[in-house]
């Protein structure tokens, strides 16, 4: 009896692994399927001519353009936050102080927080400001929903960077701020793990930027005007009772996923080989 | 030179403090300046109108969200009690029985999962369950279905939660100190029994911290919801028919908030709704994860 319940559960132990795996691999499948018949050298060469929407010329080149610009600033705006965060929390701060838990709590907490409302908020900043939906709110919305991000994935590699460390430096006389320097180095790899998390996170997200951030043909050229970007391209172009432009947005998604599969990836060998220079 | 040491080392120092302070405050900012939209409609209905009655007219100054709160709970509810037992199903084999190339193998499956776009979730869901709904299940049991519905949300969503309830399972399973398996082993418990005996018991806590955990990402999901769910104002009466999330509700209507009065602030009353409930369940089972942690690290 008791072998029986056993060999039940971990039939069902195995089966619901290989259905976890095989949902996994059916989602690219589909995305593939669906995506590489439209997928054309126009597609991300281009951007939206007259009638695009209605099935003729043209490509997504905008909404990349738009993306990249969107994700570029927001990464150094956060970067500019996050690493002094974690910095002080880890290195000036005495390691147990109630401040560093706090923060850290709050941190896990925006985390939790859901795009849209990252979104919202951001809205209603800009029209404070009188800002209209433009590159600018669109950075400003992502630069705080990546904030959590970036700051929690560089702080779990900056808790487990020995005190000794910190010591050594700053018995040679070092200044905090001298001994932050020689810690950054070995922070190097889990930087750019973070770095290339958020921008999977920032890039692939629609619902901050579909207030702030707006949508247009064209690639912008100042802060000011909107963009577009690959999320709202597929959102939107999914939403056409035309199906030359539903084909579209299925080669966009297929985009989006290759970016987010090869930032994955690129995170998972970076970390593995620049962690060999860890102490 | 000394001095332009010490003066370096106390810019950046305040220059530290700042950002910390800064960051922390978002969390602030964003309370407040939700609470400051939605006031105007807080102070013209009660809260018990806004919440429980599911009149939704704005032109005519109605906002009921229980229309809205209710299918935002029916999703949820249909996403965790797919993506639970498969996620402790799951993390309890890949801790307890597979080999480590395994548990190294299937977290890189995790991360991948949770590192797909929303979006993508939702054109896969419109091009997989909502036809597969509509074709293939729900003729048993209904006479007509578009397939975007509670049921279909609810499987997207599950999907999409599944690899947050994994990630911080086999946190928490993994917490449990090898001398406790080792313990009931020695006393002739089977692999089996150690685990429900022993492993479980130990992380009932660590489990419902991931599951409230998770049930609040699906609260605030929405582009995946939103393309699966139909956005029909009604109470769905199976989880055939149509359902409007609260999230899909913001994201769907932000153009045309800003003409009609009240609209805006009522909208921003369904973020704060969900800012609210979504801190809350954060803070209390991020409190839980961290009494785990200490509890073993010590």
């Amino acid at each position: 009896m008791k072998k029986l319940e056993e060999k039940i559960f971990k039939f069902l132990m195995i089966s619901s692994t290989v259905l976890i795996l095989s949902i996994l691999l059916y989602i690219l499948y589909v995305i593939m399927k669906k995506g590489l018949p439209s997928l054309s050298w126009d597609m991300i060469s281009k951007i939206p001519s007259g009638g695009f929407y209605l099935g003729k010329e043209g490509g997504i080149l905008n909404a990349i353009m738009g993306s990249l610009y969107l994700i570029f600033f927001s990464v150094v705006i956060s970067l500019m936050v996050s690493v002094p965060v974690v910095m002080y929390l880890n290195f000036t701060l005495r390691r147990r102080s109630k401040l560093a838990a706090f923060a850290r709590l709050t941190f896990d907490v925006l985390f939790g927080i859901p795009s849209i409302v990252y979104g919202a908020f951001g809205f209603t900043v800009m029209i404070y400001f009188g800002l209209q939906a433009s590159l600018l709110g669109g950075i400003i919305a992502i630069s705080l929903l990546i904030i959590p991000v970036m700051i929690r994935s560089i702080d779990e590699v900056a808790i487990l960077i020995p005190n000794d460390l910190v010591e050594a430096t700053k018995s040679l006389g070092a200044t905090n701020y001298e001994t932050i320097k020689v810690i950054t180095r070995q922070l190097l790899p889990g930087i750019s793990t973070a770095v290339l998390l958020s921008i999977g996170r920032g890039i692939g997200d629609a619902a901050t930027v579909l207030f702030t951030a707006g949508y247009t043909d064209s690639i912008p050229t100042s802060l000011t005007q909107p963009t577009a970007s690959l999320p709202l391209a597929i959102f939107f172009q999914l939403s056409s009772p035309v199906e030359e432009v539903q084909n579209r947005a299925y080669a966009a998604a297929l985009v989006l996923t290759i970016i987010i599969l090869t930032l994955s990836f690129a995170a998972r060998y970076f970390s593995r080989r620049l962690s060999k220079n860890k102490i | 030179m000394l001095k332009g040491r010490l003066l370096k080392d106390k810019i950046a120092r305040h220059y530290m403090l700042s950002a910390t302070i800064f960051s922390i405050f978002i969390l602030f900012l964003i309370g407040g300046g939700l609470l400051a939209k939605s006031l105007p409609i807080m102070q013209e209905k009660s809260l018990w109108t806004l919440l429980t009655t599911s009149n939704w007219r704005p032109f005519k100054g109605d906002f009921g969200f229980a229309s809205y709160i209710l299918s935002t709970l029916y999703v949820t509810a249909i996403a965790i009690a797919i993506a639970l037992p498969l996620s402790l199903l799951t993390s309890i084999y890949i801790i307890e029985y597979a080999s480590p190339k395994i548990l190294r193998a299937f977290t890189a499956v995790v991360d991948l999962l949770s590192g797909i776009p929303p979006v993508i979730y939702g054109v896969w869901g419109t091009l997989t369950i909502v036809p597969f709904i509509s074709e293939k299940l729900a003729p048993h049991f209904v006479e007509f279905s578009t397939g975007y519905s509670v049921l279909a949300g609810g499987i997207v969503l599950a999907i999409m939660i599944i690899p947050l309830i994994i990630s911080i399972l086999i946190e928490v399973f993994s917490a449990v100190p090898k001398e406790m398996r080792e313990a009931s082993l020695s006393l002739g418990a089977t692999k089996w029994q150690t685990v429900k005996k022993v492993v479980i018991r130990k992380s009932i806590p660590g489990i419902v911290a991931a599951t409230v955990l998770a049930i609040s990402r699906a609260f605030g999901e929405t582009i995946a919801v939103l393309m699966v769910c139909g956005n029909f104002t009604t109470l769905p009466k199976s989880i055939f028919d149509a359902c409007y999330p609260i999230p899909a509700l913001i994201a769907n209507n932000y153009g045309e908030m800003m003409s009609v009065p009240r609209y805006e602030s009522a909208l921003m009353f369904a973020a704060f709704l969900l800012f609210f409930i979504i801190v809350l369940f954060n803070v209390i089972s991020r409190l839980v994860l961290i009494q785990i942690d200490k509890r073993y690290q010590s």
